[in-house]
């Protein structure tokens, strides 16, 4: 019950987050330089009077602000995210379009960054002042400071261009026309690179934190305790350290999540993943705003959802959440 | 020199050495102008010149005949001034928001926090990529994005500090005392809480040179300077010819950073914080 | 309380244990010998630093190796020197052969494990035992400590139980697989006096029904007479005195044991009644504090009464204790009288005064109330010079740069640390000389009322005898009116005039201190004194506080 009170409490401040964003992206257009209507139209829709008229009443820009306000996020709600001309495209159809690709790479990239992080963090942490820590932690420090677009142009530069191990741009190969297991197989190919990459600067930050936690968590009493009683060290380090490093690394991995998912925007673009990151690129290289602000709500929205899903996740994990 | 803290900090080997490095390019950064031999801009030889063939070009030319040592040492300057101000201003934010909502707990505090948290719910590059977009690239509005989506660690981690210094006896002991709220946040509060807080600003420095980076490679960077990310994006499309336009800029991209990081974590030694940024 | 006679099970021979290099001394330990035989128990006593525990943890072979190790000497246990064992073999010990208790209840269970299953892994870690059967003697472990309801203790988390009850289960997890030796480093150091006497009783208990060893580490005397038999007195790492408990306690040899039992408060009052004054500094009616807590958007926060129509007064030169346990509410009391916490309802009434609430109250007050607090390491601000720290008070109430700093060293001499003390920092003082610069500290703001919250519980008990007094000794320079809040009656004893006890927010008996300790009308009361660990023998309701 207490869990129920907890995550209802945690939904109810995300859709409030989503809404600020929302309002945030309402006094971005208005604060832009330039007429609001012209920033709304994109570089390409502005030289159609017609279209910017057509925009003008929509958003009621000739209203007082509130109204302006209650107009727009009234469409937002209703998932009306604005037209985007150089596209001849409602902008959620051409978000719903992208989102599963970007889902797709964001999750496994997670999926991937969370369980070899941790793993090598605990390998690291086990075998502490050893050559496989001192390894593991540098390896790890190289790759945190390692641009994301960069590893992917080089990832590119040395699987696809010399040693055409793996594909390195799209989603799929193109007219190949393969359908079923055969096509599962060819997307899985092309998601091996950029998820990687997407995912190596994020296991260096879990490996360090769960190396760090657990040595944290080794030097506890109730971890003497456990030593007292005689239990075997496997176990020690499973039941009792790991299980309590791992709190700290859950919380870490919802405040990444957010970083992941703008990760996503360089991955794909380098990759020319057809995802949600590479429309906001071509949406900035066309200078669409509609559809750039919409693809940063949407982005938004998934970031606070993987929140959500980390907290509840720490809820399983830690029973004395209840007092919070 | 013979401090506990230097003491300390040169125990770590990574630190001295990330030291060095970081004062290399600080070094570079500044007497940018009088080494550079050519104007990173200016198109003074053949494009796609290989490294290591032309005597004056060590590094080779870029897609338009543009000198990339040059450019590396130009971009120098401008990762350098735009990572330390930015990190600045996010710390001014950050700092001061952290410690209101810590003093004064309370609804203060569950304001503050609630706003924060919606910051942080926001992808920050996305947030920046938007802000850059709208305001037009600039250093200024560079600086201005990157502050914006870096403070809210900050606030965390000074609203924690002192959330539990403000309960330890020598604060209550100023209260008591009849000090002013300002004197005891500046004087008896914040000395006591600048460790966490210098070992976290030498990471955001690190993060900022990777924003600004990540920014100008997408085409965001200010386009009256040569930056290091714009140097790895406009080689993006001629890869497979010419892979050293992207390679020499990234490695200065995460020589830099490295240090940066390595530094962070001797200072933390030395400053006898834990990593997360606590006291230890 | 002895069985006959036969082998010791722990025969420590010689041993020495070193420290790492920049320690401030070479050996932790040095050539300490000691032995206990079954259903015995042997205490080792000392001061902080002294180590004692550094025994304990080398017997049990959890010493932080490489830095800190055994260098000389045999543990004999059963026979077997245990520092020849491998490992392995000394895990087959621990839990099994050997049982340990640790000192601080609240960090010694993992806070994310069922303590069904904490109990569960020394079976697990030693015998075959199947499921059905490992359950039924884990629920009968909890119901032999004590635990009430152990069917549902055995799925739920530490975090439900109090310190207690935590060292209930600790208890229980060190004797479920009957080990002869229990090693019990400090069990109830942390621990409410009331819970400190049952669980005392509850490890005599389990001796005597199953003939174990103990070995008791502890600093207190008073828990010495209660349950040893024999006694090891350690200073800075040797063994000073050892014998028979009775003989050490009664006619003890060595200077520092005789030093060490002579500072035990013996709840004596040590000074003549008061001239009779009519100016009542204090007046205390009806106070009420509520703490509220955990209140969040969709559900109902805990509310937790700390004071209850407390009332009470004071006048120049007196000195009231107020007594009780953690919980009872007085610290948030002493809080409230100086204005550090507000509080719901009553008054607080200063020289006749009546205060406001909060900062007004402080400000109205102009620093004529101070207070002593309780950690010496927590109380002095680690980046300021003492000097400056004890000046910073009268510099906020507008007295000049100089004259404050000419009053700090003053104050310093006073209270018996050099005038260079202003200059240093307080990482170079030990706990006993923080506390006296917390002493200066408050004076220089020239209170009239001081109220001090457990300043002596921190301190080793030599050092406690030493700032008690000084605390006498400030007091009667400066007329000071005192709150002195204590959890121990025996400083209350010989501190207080009068003493008022706190259960649970409520103040349940008030008197002069001679009527309360002699003659207590409230159970509570004569629970709370039966309970303070006495030194005389055989323990028994005495009507007087004082050794004989």
């Amino acid at each position: 019950m207490q869990r129920l009170q907890f995550m209802l409490a945690r939904v109810l401040q995300g859709l409030v987050a989503i809404v600020l964003i929302a309002t945030v992206n309402f006094m971005l257009v208005r604060a832009a330089p330039g007429d609001p209507v012209s920033v709304l139209a994109g570089e390409a829709g502005a030289s159609d009077a017609q279209f910017v008229a057509q925009l003008r009443t929509q958003f009621g820009l000739d209203q007082p602000i509130t109204t302006q306000l209650a107009t727009y996020l009234g469409k937002v709600v209703r998932l009306d995210l604005g037209f985007s001309y150089r596209q001849q495209q409602p902008v959620l159809k051409l978000i719903l379009d992208r989102l599963p690709a970007t889902l797709l790479l964001t999750g496994s990239a997670f999926a991937l960054s969370l369980l070899f992080g941790v793993t090598l963090g605990a390998l690291s942490a086990r075998r502490a002042g050893t050559w496989v820590d001192s390894s593991i932690t540098v390896v790890a420090l190289i790759f945190y400071a390692t641009p994301l677009y960069w590893l992917a142009l080089m990832a590119v530069l040395v699987f696809t261009v010399q040693f055409d191990w793996l594909p390195g741009f799209g989603f799929s190969t193109v007219g190949s026309g393969l359908t079923g297991v055969a096509l599962a197989w060819d997307i899985a190919q092309h998601l091996v690179l950029p998820a990687l990459t997407l995912a190596l600067f994020y296991m260096a930050v879990y490996a360090r934190m769960t190396r760090a936690a657990m040595l944290d968590v080794a030097q506890m009493d109730f971890v003497k305790t456990a030593r007292a009683k005689g239990v075997k060290p496997g176990r020690i380090l499973r039941a009792h350290v790991l299980r309590n490093a791992l709190l700290p690394v859950v919380t870490l991995a919802g405040i990444q999540a957010g970083g992941m998912i703008g990760g996503a925007v360089l991955t794909e673009t380098v990759f020319a993943w057809p995802g949600i990151g590479r429309l906001m690129f071509d949406a900035l290289l066309q200078r669409d705003y509609s559809l750039l602000l919409g693809s940063f709500l949407v982005t938004a929205a998934m970031a606070v959802l993987f929140n959500l899903i980390t907290d509840f996740v720490y809820t399983l994990v830690d029973p004395r959440i209840e007092l919070t | 020199m013979k401090s506990p803290f230097w003491r300390r900090f040169t125990r770590n080997k990574g630190a001295v050495a990330g030291m060095a490095v970081l004062l290399l390019v600080v070094v570079v950064a500044l007497l940018g102008p009088w080494i550079a031999t050519n104007d990173p801009w200016g198109m003074v030889q053949q494009p796609f010149l290989h490294p290591w063939t032309e005597p004056g070009f060590a590094l080779g030319t870029d897609t338009l005949g543009r000198d990339i040592l040059s450019g590396m040492i130009y971009g120098a300057r401008i990762s350098l001034l735009i990572g330390a101000v930015s990190t600045v201003v996010a710390l001014l934010i950050g700092i001061t928001l952290g410690a209101i909502a810590g003093y004064f707990g309370g609804l203060v505090d569950s304001a503050l926090m609630r706003f924060t948290e919606i910051f942080q719910a926001v992808p920050s590059f996305a947030l920046a990529i938007v802000l850059v977009a709208i305001f037009q690239p600039s250093v200024g509005s560079i600086v201005t994005a990157i502050a914006i989506v870096s403070w809210p660690p900050v606030a965390r981690l000074v609203r924690s500090e002192f959330l539990t210094l403000r309960q330890r006896d020598f604060v209550q002991a100023a209260l008591l005392a009849g000090q002013s709220t300002p004197r005891i946040i500046l004087t008896q509060i914040l000395p006591n809480a600048m460790s966490p807080i210098i070992v976290m600003a030498s990471l955001m420095v690190a993060t900022a040179i990777l924003l600004e980076s990540s920014l100008s490679f997408l085409g965001l960077g200010d386009p009256n300077q040569m930056s290091w990310g714009y140097m790895v994006g406009s080689a993006r499309t001629v890869l497979r010819q010419a892979w050293w336009m992207a390679l020499f800029p990234g490695l200065a991209i995460v020589l830099t950073v490295l240090a940066l990081n390595l530094v962070g974590e001797g200072l933390s030694d030395g400053l006898n914080t834990r990593l997360d940024g606590r006291t230890k | 309380m002895s069985v006959n006679s036969t082998q010791p099970v722990l025969a420590i021979v010689d041993l020495s244990i070193s420290l790492p290099a920049g320690a401030d001394r070479a050996r932790a330990v040095e050539r300490a010998s000691l032995s206990v035989r079954p259903g015995q128990t042997l205490c080792v006593v000392g001061e902080s630093g002294s180590g004692k525990s550094m025994i304990a943890n080398a017997v049990m072979g959890l010493l932080p190796r490489p830095h800190v190790a055994p260098v000389n000497g045999q543990i004999l246990f059963e026979g077997t020197d245990l520092l020849t064992l491998t490992e392995a073999q000394m895990r087959e010990l621990r839990g099994r052969r050997i049982g340990m208790v640790f000192q601080e209840p609240m960090t010694a269970l993992n806070p994310v494990m069922r303590i069904g299953e904490q109990i569960g892994e020394v079976f697990d870690a030693h015998v075959n035992v199947p499921a059905a059967e490992k359950r039924r003697r884990i629920l009968a472990a909890l119901a032999d400590v004590g635990l009430p309801e152990p069917e549902l203790l055995i799925d739920s988390y530490p975090f439900r139980l109090s310190g207690g009850q935590r060292q209930r289960v600790m208890i229980a997890c060190a004797l479920v697989l009957e080990p002869v030796l229990l090693i019990c480093d400090e069990p109830t150091t942390a621990l409410d006096v009331t819970t400190q006497a049952q669980i005392l009783r509850l490890i005599r208990e389990l001796q005597q029904r199953r003939g174990t060893a103990v070995l008791f580490i502890t600093h207190d005397f008073g828990v010495v007479s209660e349950i040893a038999d024999h006694v090891v007195v350690m200073q800075t790492g040797q063994v000073v005195e050892a014998g028979p408990a009775r003989h050490v306690l009664d006619a003890p040899q060595h200077p520092y044991t005789r030093k060490l039992i002579a500072a035990i408060p013996h709840g004596q009052a040590q000074r003549a009644t008061p001239a009779d004054e009519t100016l009542r500094v204090l007046q205390v009616q009806d106070l009420c504090k509520t703490y509220r807590s955990g209140n969040g958007l969709f559900k109902r926060g805990r509310s937790t009464q700390a004071a209850k129509d407390i009332s009470f007064e004071l006048k120049r030169g007196e000195t009231l204790g107020l007594v009780g346990e953690s919980g009872s509410g007085k610290s948030s009391v002493g809080r409230c009288l100086v204005g550090l916490a507000p509080f719901d309802s009553g008054r607080i009434l200063f020289k006749g005064r009546n205060l406001s609430q909060g900062a007004a109250f402080r400000k109205e007050a102009a620093g004529k109330i101070q207070m002593v607090f309780q950690d010496p390491y927590a109380s002095l601000n680690p980046r300021h010079r003492v000097g400056a720290a004890i000046a910073g008070g009268p510099i906020a109430q507008g007295v000049g740069k100089a004259e404050a700093m000419a009053r700090a060293v003053e104050l310093l001499k006073l209270v018996g640390l050099g005038a260079d003390a202003a200059e240093r920092y307080p990482h170079e003082f030990s706990g006993g000389q923080r506390q006296r610069i917390a002493i200066a500290r408050a004076l220089a703001m020239q209170p009239e009322l001081l109220v001090a919250d457990e300043p002596v519980s921190a301190l080793d008990v030599s050092v406690q005898a030493q700032v008690l007094a000084l605390f006498a000794q400030v007091r009667e320079q400066f007329q000071l009116a005192m709150v002195f809040i204590t959890h121990d009656l025996r400083v209350a004893g010989q501190m207080c005039d009068h003493i008022a006890v706190m259960q649970r927010g409520e103040l349940v008996e008030y008197g002069a201190t001679q009527q309360v300790l002699r003659d207590p009308q409230h159970a509570y009361t004569r629970q709370l004194i039966a309970a303070v660990p006495r030194l005389t023998q055989p323990p028994q309701h005495d009507p007087t506080m004082a050794v004989a």
